[in-house]
């Protein structure tokens, strides 16, 4: 085998990009691995456990590109740096059709110059360096939606603060989603614009409830995600309660949807103030809190994201909220049946339960139904509701085990699972194996910039593992959820359709599916 | 103003969000630039690069100023200076603090151990020129005997090229910078194969460097004397039009030189010598270089010292190190090792036989000329290794990092752009864009000349550095 790494000096390329080059790289006839990378410390460390570093390329920094291949041979390895090469040029050459791409601004300060009515920067960059792009950002007077995770939780505090001053938005770090104005920032659904703002410190869970609403008819105003800290007692919740207030004066805002994890204590409070000083009509959704839905209270109360758009849909037709739980709970006894029918599937020694999820809030959504509504006792995690259930080794479940598969563990040097398919189908094969693996649950995220086909990148894991079961005698339950739209890009309907016909049961919403495994697996 | 009205005011203060069109900069990802595009949304995406090292946005100076408005008020300064050649004179007579067994040199500081092969020649030949010593053997001894001061041109309002030493007797032109009467000086371009600025130092170099202090110098000073000042912006913005950027071509302005001294220089000169110095001109493409340069150090002399402002003032190499001036930070250098040179060499030599980088002809990249304005000579990007394409290229991204365009001073290519103006710190260090200089290669040896030509980026540790000096000196923002 041969091994060599190139190192190209100031030549940066996103991570897209470079992920799409080394798989291309890896596929190729010859290439045993190849990893195109910046190099940070992290990648550099995977290249070490890949067995792709050398003593050069451990001294070249973070503005140098490393291109890493190891081949059968000098004329597959050879080759191999020349498909390198033409794919990194090709993907500029792509850039520069579009007319005046050759003089993209390299600063935010150029683009302004370029447009200087934007009101709004995106921001994906590493993390280390999206908080200096933020606040340059808004210190010309930007508002920021700031993508990329790992920012330090001081540099969030200063933006906030700063921003707050300003009357500015900090959306994130580490917000997956926004809709402003009628745009979709992020991973985020194609919804009909309407009357109902939303905040939230979760991207899924905003993802989630203007999902459902908009299946319902129901539009939205402002989506504003705030990031999960925002909340924290550190931050202060200075986002959530700004987006709060802003949406209350906002004359297209009729109805208000809160969603978050249990915020402390110091800023659910403040929270409850904000609320209580306008009479909109809200709805609120702490989800993971010990509190019991109170549809009459004011604000109403959600115990999960499906139940928040219900009340929320109840409010904007001026319906009172507990017809909505009534509907509910029709249709979950129906479900309850259906669960009943679905057990006869498994043989005695498959107890357990698998959620491989893409969704941060539906993994921790799920955690809490299972345990709460459905009684299954303990489920473990690598993002456990509860610290004694985490997962001991991420690679191997245990028991009930929900993965995040989002989760920096799972994502370190790889594209959001909601992008690339790889690490999950990867794992839906491996629970497969487990002879007591009774459900697979598998969440499906559409939208802006996600996977145009996730059902379809799915599929075969989905066959083998139904294959594997059979050969072993056994029937795995494959639950699934679609969060989207039928605007969105990928169609609701088609990927739900495509799921069926894999003998999947698609179930209308993450907290369906949650109680559906629940009561499959402790009815027995 | 009512109550009501002040409220409303307020009020939409607080949200500048909701209700207008989202107009997007997207910095990052790719595919959410598509995404927006796709959605009909107006968005620029920004081709970003990861920051140099140390890099914090800065605003705003310890004094809470405005530094963008510091640095406009300084580009204004750089745009309304007209640098004039007004004379010639005896070195010792008109630079300043320059006396007694002092040699100017290119550069930050170098000490004598220090200094690069051409260094050492060029000094060694500076002595026997001036006669402080006879033969070879004693003028190594002198340089190395601490009895001769070594000091860089810059600190004397003096640029020199490749080694650019300067040593008392011989003559340097006047450049002053009208509006500001700032003056500059250069010694006189010798041309090129054996020259002291390349390291050389036979007979025939100090006998040129003897001809130029008893010919040239007379009968240009007295020409310019009867003519008046000559505008070299002028001669630099046409010859800009005619295919030079004036730092490694040269063709063109030197013809207009020629053009504008000639009649003169007949009319007032004995013939024969009006015959050889004219011939001299004739036979140099690079004689405008040192003028050039003196117009750009004129030009830049006016914002030194401006505080809180972060233009650079001088890119400079000693053949050892790469330094670079700021502004607001005066008569510091920031310096890392001389970058080598990605060049074409000349037959016979390779990269083995280079020098690191030398010379202070990098003050016409820091005015935005030379490598700056390679898109207005396209007929030399062969010579440093590129296209035409990568001519036009190298010229944006040298206007990414620069605060304006001069608009005196402009490109063809680029529908009449006017060319760089103003490096500024914090944008070489936010886009990581490192300042493009052309070059002309000395070979490492002293006297053996030029072998080679190229492009070469200034080193980014200096900015990291100045940059690092210079945000402890202003607020970091919150």
């Amino acid at each position: 085998m041969r091994r060599q790494v190139l190192i190209k000096s100031g030549e940066y390329y996103d991570s897209i990009t470079l992920l799409q080059v080394s798989t291309a790289l890896a596929k190729t006839d010859g290439v045993r691995n190849a990893a195109v990378v910046m190099a940070t410390a992290a990648n550099k460390e995977l290249l070490a456990d890949a067995g792709l570093l050398t003593d050069e390329a451990q001294k070249a920094d973070a503005s140098d590109l490393l291109i890493a291949i190891a081949a059968d041979d000098d004329t597959a390895l050879r080759s191999a740096f020349g498909l390198a090469e033409s794919l990194l040029k090709d993907s500029r050459a792509g850039r520069d059709t579009i007319g005046l791409e050759r003089e993209r601004p390299r600063s935010v300060a150029a683009s302004i110059a370029q447009m200087p009515d934007a009101n709004l920067a995106m921001i994906s960059v590493g993390g280390p360096y999206a908080a200096a792009v933020a606040y340059d950002a808004l210190a010309r007077g930007l508002h920021v939606f700031i993508f990329s995770d790992n920012v330090s939780l001081e540099d969030e505090i200063k933006l906030k603060t700063f921003a707050a001053k300003r009357g500015l938005f900090v959306m994130g770090p580490d917000a997956g989603t926004a809709v402003i104005n009628g745009a979709s920032l992020g991973f985020a659904n194609s919804v009909a614009r309407g009357e109902v703002g939303i905040v939230a410190a979760s991207g899924t869970g905003l993802q989630s409830v203007m999902s459902a609403l908009s299946q319902m008819g129901a539009g939205v105003s402002q989506a504003i995600g705030v990031g999960g800290r925002d909340v924290s007692d550190a931050v202060g919740g200075v986002m959530m309660l700004q987006a709060i207030t802003a949406l209350q004066e906002d004359a297209a805002t009729k109805v208000i949807a809160v969603v978050s994890k249990p915020p402390c204590d110091e800023v659910r409070e403040k929270i409850v103030k904000q609320l209580a000083r306008h009479s909109k009509p809200t709805v609120v959704c702490f989800l993971g809190s010990d509190e019991p839905s109170r549809p009459a209270s004011s604000p109403l109360h959600a115990s999960d994201l499906e139940e928040t758009a219900y009340l929320v849909a109840a409010l904007l037709k001026s319906e009172p909220p507990y017809l909505a739980i009534d509907a509910l709970a029709e249709r979950d006894s129906r479900l309850k049946l259906k669960s009943a029918e679905l057990r006869q599937k498994l043989n005695p020694s498959q107890k357990y339960f698998r959620g491989l999820f893409c969704g941060g809030s539906f993994c921790y959504e799920t955690q809490m139904l299972l345990q709460r509504a459905a009684g299954v006792g303990a489920v473990y995690s690598n993002a456990p509701l509860d610290k004694q259930f985490g997962l001991h080794d991420i690679k191997l479940s245990q028991k009930h085990t929900a993965l995040d598969l989002g989760d920096d563990r799972f994502t370190a040097g790889r594209l959001h699972p909601m992008i690339d398919s790889t690490i999950r189908n990867l794992r839906i094969l491996q629970e497969a194996r487990g002879a007591d693996v009774g459900v697979i649950y598998l969440d499906f995220v559409l939208g802006f910039g996600v996977d145009d086909n996730p059902v379809g990148s799915a599929q075969q894991a989905i066959i083998e593992a139904q294959r594997i079961a059979a050969t072993a005698g056994r029937e795995v339950i494959f639950l699934a959820s679609v969060c989207g739209t039928d605007t969105d890009p990928q169609g609701l309907q088609r990927q739900e359709e495509s799921l069926k016909q894999l003998g999947v049961t698609v179930l209308p919403s993450n907290a369906a599916a949650a109680k559906v495994a629940g009561w499959i697996l402790c009815q027995r | 103003m009512d109550i009501v009205s002040t409220l409303g005011r307020e009020r939409g203060n607080e949200n500048l969000l909701f209700g207008q069109a989202l107009k997007v900069v997207n910095v990052g990802l790719d595919s959410f630039r598509q995404s927006l595009v796709d959605q009909g949304v107006g968005v620029v995406g920004v081709n970003w690069q990861p920051p140099l090292s140390g890099y914090i946005p800065l605003n705003e100076t310890a004094d809470g100023l405005s530094i963008d408005a510091i640095n406009g008020r300084a580009v204004g300064k750089l745009k309304a200076s007209r640098p004039m050649l007004v004379g010639l004179a005896v070195a010792r007579d008109i630079v300043p603090k320059f006396s007694g067994k002092m040699l100017l040199h290119a550069g930050a500081p170098v000490g004598w151990r220090s200094m690069c092969g051409p260094m050492k020649g060029a000094i060694v030949g500076a002595i026997l020129y001036e006669r402080w010593a006879i033969t070879e053997a004693d003028a190594l001894q002198l340089a190395a005997s601490g009895d001769v001061r070594f000091e860089p041109c810059h600190h004397h309002d003096a640029v020199g090229p490749m080694a650019g030493v300067v040593s008392p007797s011989m003559p340097v032109f006047i450049v002053k910078n009208e509006p500001f009467g700032n003056l500059a000086f250069a010694s006189v371009n010798e041309g090129l194969g054996k020259v002291l600025r390349y390291g050389a130092y036979s007979a025939e170099v100090i006998e040129r460097l003897r001809w130029i202090e008893k010919i040239l110098y007379g009968a240009l000073a007295r020409t310019i004397e009867k003519l008046g000042p000559i505008d070299l912006r002028t001669i630099i913005s046409q010859a800009l039009h005619m295919g030079d950027e004036v730092h490694n071509r040269n063709r063109a302005a030197t013809s207009l030189f020629i053009r504008s001294v000639a009649p003169a220089l007949i009319e007032h000169c004995a013939k024969s010598e009006a015959i050889s110095v004219l011939k001299f001109l004739d036979s140099n493409d690079h004689f405008f270089l040192n003028l050039s340069m003196a117009a750009c150090k004129a030009t830049l002399a006016s914002i030194e010292n401006t505080p809180g402002c972060t233009l650079v003032t001088a890119m400079a190499r000693n053949g050892v190190e790469f330094g670079i001036r700021v502004a607001a930070f005066g008569e510091r250098w920031f310096t890392a090792p001389a970058p080598r040179v990605n060049g074409l060499w000349f037959p016979g030599f390779s990269e083995s036989d280079a020098n690191p980088d030398l010379g202070d002809s990098a003050i016409t990249e820091t005015l935005g000329l030379g490598g700056a304005s390679m898109a207005a000579a396209p007929a030399i990007v062969r010579f440093i290794g590129g296209d035409v394409a990568l001519s036009t290229q190298l010229t944006k991204e040298m206007a990414a990092i620069s605060v304006s365009e001069h608009e005196a001073i402009t490109i063809p290519s680029l529908d009449f752009r006017g060319s760089p103006l103003g490096i500024d710190l914090r944008k070489v260090m936010e886009t990581a864009i490192l300042p493009v200089i052309n070059t002309g290669v000395a070979h490492r040896e002293p006297g053996i000349g030029m072998i080679g030509a190229g492009i070469v980026r200034a080193p980014k540790e200096c900015f990291e550095s100045a940059f690092a000096y210079g945000a402890s000196m202003f607020r970091a923002g919150t």
